[in-house]
């Protein structure tokens, strides 16, 4: 493409706005928010090296995940999965113009901070990786760049969007290439918010409290130690926040849905999305997107196993469609069983 | 009045609710429809390119042929508004990213776009933005692209530092930022009245 001679810088000529950089506000609800909503309808795909996120961006891909291990290759490794190295999430950045995303483990604040200088553009806080926290997730809110985090219920959603989470993921179970999971939590979390519709608007504080009470358990078991009872009202439970402030907080965010009748905030599948007619499914049972681990570079054929996905979700609902790309595509990845892994296999157990 | 939303990807449902809004308070009635499939454009009466990610809009757009209704309904003189991604999309001009990821676009404004021009996520902002024929507006910049030069016969409508930001070329118009994501419909009613120029 070459410049039009008659190109003129008339904007010159105008009145040019300028502005002072403290009027410019960043980070704010409806920024963190607004990117999120920007994902929807596309697919976000775990790349592990500059080559793979070139062949998602050409694929069609909204955005791409750094790792250093896409889950498959985390669950055969074991051992204590941590933040992807720094230099091969900036190779990444470095390679493609559409958002990149990095996980950090639960709870852990300083990855997190790491990931937010390295200009990352959202962060999955990730049950893929070790947890670091057994009480407690960020608190997302003191964060410019926004986060998303996994779901297996209601609960878990409401609590990560109180944190301050501008995303909702299913957790399904990662690394399996089996869809099982992330289904049965698609319907949870939906049949949680058709009965919060149902339900009389005087019982929605009990709600509240039982989602709320989570986070009192640090609080809860500290004091029980010293013979003081139980967490209260007026406990400072986590952060600067009193249980009080917690529950009334969900309260708030759980009118907002039972109104909405959908979460506030963007919700994607997850975990265990392998191929076209995954994906599909997934978008038929409401999800705004998917995210796709393990699923491209298991398969035979990444490239077009890619492009076949984010066709499957643009056209979720024509069948004849989702039959059209799926032909011929190779080999899925093999995939396993998730009721034959142990509780200590599982991965989203972590963190509720 | 029947308005389309491109729906392949992106904050298509912001845009439907904000439409469906401002055609109230016009007092116009009508309908608004997101469409994934070729055949709704061409048969609607404005047509609105949401945000999203450019690249992969304007890879669905162009294999579905829903890139040659756009281009035939502008030129039939409806009004045709694209935000952030509906912004590069509607350009003549792509810079070095737009070249680099092979990105197609319509060509319907005479504009040199820049994409992500603000920087990435953490550099995303809000901003109260005077806007021509609207008045001041508070903006939403995710990750934005802005217009570096303009043609002739593009009316500015906004500018932030050295940047054009909103910028109308006849029934075309072509913002940088997001309207759809506030509760304020005026930059949508402005659009939908653009059939009268």
């Amino acid at each position: 493409m070459f410049p039009n001679p008659n190109f003129i810088f008339s904007h010159c000529e105008a009145k040019t706005m300028k502005i002072n950089l403290e009027e410019l506000k960043f980070g704010t609800e409806l920024i963190k928010r607004g990117f999120a909503k920007m994902q929807k309808g596309g697919v976000i795909m775990d790349v592990t090296n500059a080559e793979q996120a070139i062949i998602a961006e050409e694929a069609g891909a909204v955005a791409v995940m750094a790792l250093h291990k896409v889950p498959a290759d985390i669950r055969a490794a074991g051992g204590v999965a941590r933040m992807a190295d720094p230099k091969k999430i900036q190779e990444i950045i470095d390679a493609v113009t559409i958002p990149v995303m990095a996980k950090c483990r639960i709870g852990h604040i300083a990855e997190a901070k790491a990931l937010e200088a390295l200009g990352v553009d959202m962060i999955d806080e990730s049950e893929v990786l070790t947890p670091a926290d057994v009480f407690f997730h960020i608190d997302k809110r003191k964060f410019v760049v926004p986060f998303v985090c996994g779901a297996r219920s209601l609960g878990e959603a409401v609590r990560r969007i109180w944190e301050g989470a501008a995303m909702i993921r299913t957790k399904g179970e990662a690394g399996t290439g089996n869809v099982v999971e992330a289904v049965k939590h698609m319907r949870l979390i939906n049949g949680a918010i058709d009965e919060l519709q149902r339900l009389p608007e005087e019982r929605i504080y009990d709600v509240a409290e039982k989602y709320a009470s989570r986070y009192a358990e640090l609080t809860g078991i500290v004091k029980e130690d010293m013979g003081l009872g139980k967490a209260g009202r007026n406990d400072v439970v986590f952060e600067e926040y009193t249980l009080g402030e917690i529950v009334d907080g969900i309260y708030e965010v759980l009118l907002e849905i039972r109104e909405m009748g959908r979460l506030p905030v963007v919700n994607f599948a997850a975990g265990g999305v392998a191929t076209p007619a995954d994906a599909a499914l997934m978008m038929q049972l409401g999800a705004d997107g998917v995210f796709v681990g393990s699923g491209i570079f298991k398969s035979s054929n990444p490239p077009e196993y890619a492009k076949a996905i984010v066709e499957a979700v643009q056209h979720y609902d024509e069948p004849e469609v989702i039959a059209e790309v799926s032909k011929g595509l190779g080999e899925a990845m093999k995939g396993l069983d998730v009721f034959k892994l142990s509780e200590e296999e599982r991965l989203q157990t972590r963190g509720v | 009045m029947r308005v389309a939303v491109v729906g392949v990807q992106g904050d298509v449902e912001e845009h439907v609710l904000m439409t469906k809004k401002a055609l109230k308070k016009l007092g116009i009635g009508g309908e608004v429809v997101a469409t994934r499939r070729a055949g709704i454009v061409s048969k609607s009466d404005a047509v609105i390119i949401p945000g999203g990610e450019s690249t992969t809009i304007s890879k669905l757009i162009f294999l579905d042929g829903i890139a040659d209704e756009i281009i035939e309904l502008a030129e039939s003189g409806k009004p045709v508004m694209g935000t952030c991604a509906g912004l590069i999309l509607l350009s003549k001009y792509g810079d070095e990213q737009v070249e680099k990821t092979g990105t197609k676009l319509l060509g319907l404004i005479d504009i040199w776009v820049k994409r992500n021009a603000f920087g990435r996520q953490r550099e995303s902002f809000q901003v109260k933005l005077d806007v021509k024929h609207v008045g001041s507006f508070d903006a939403v910049f995710i990750r934005a692209p802005a217009i570096k030069k303009v043609g002739e016969n593009v009316e500015v409508l906004a500018t932030l530092q050295d940047y054009v930001v909103a910028a109308k070329q006849n029934n075309v118009l072509g913002l940088a930022f997001h309207p759809e994501l506030t509760n304020d419909t005026r930059i949508h009613e402005y659009f939908l009245k653009l059939n009268e120029f």
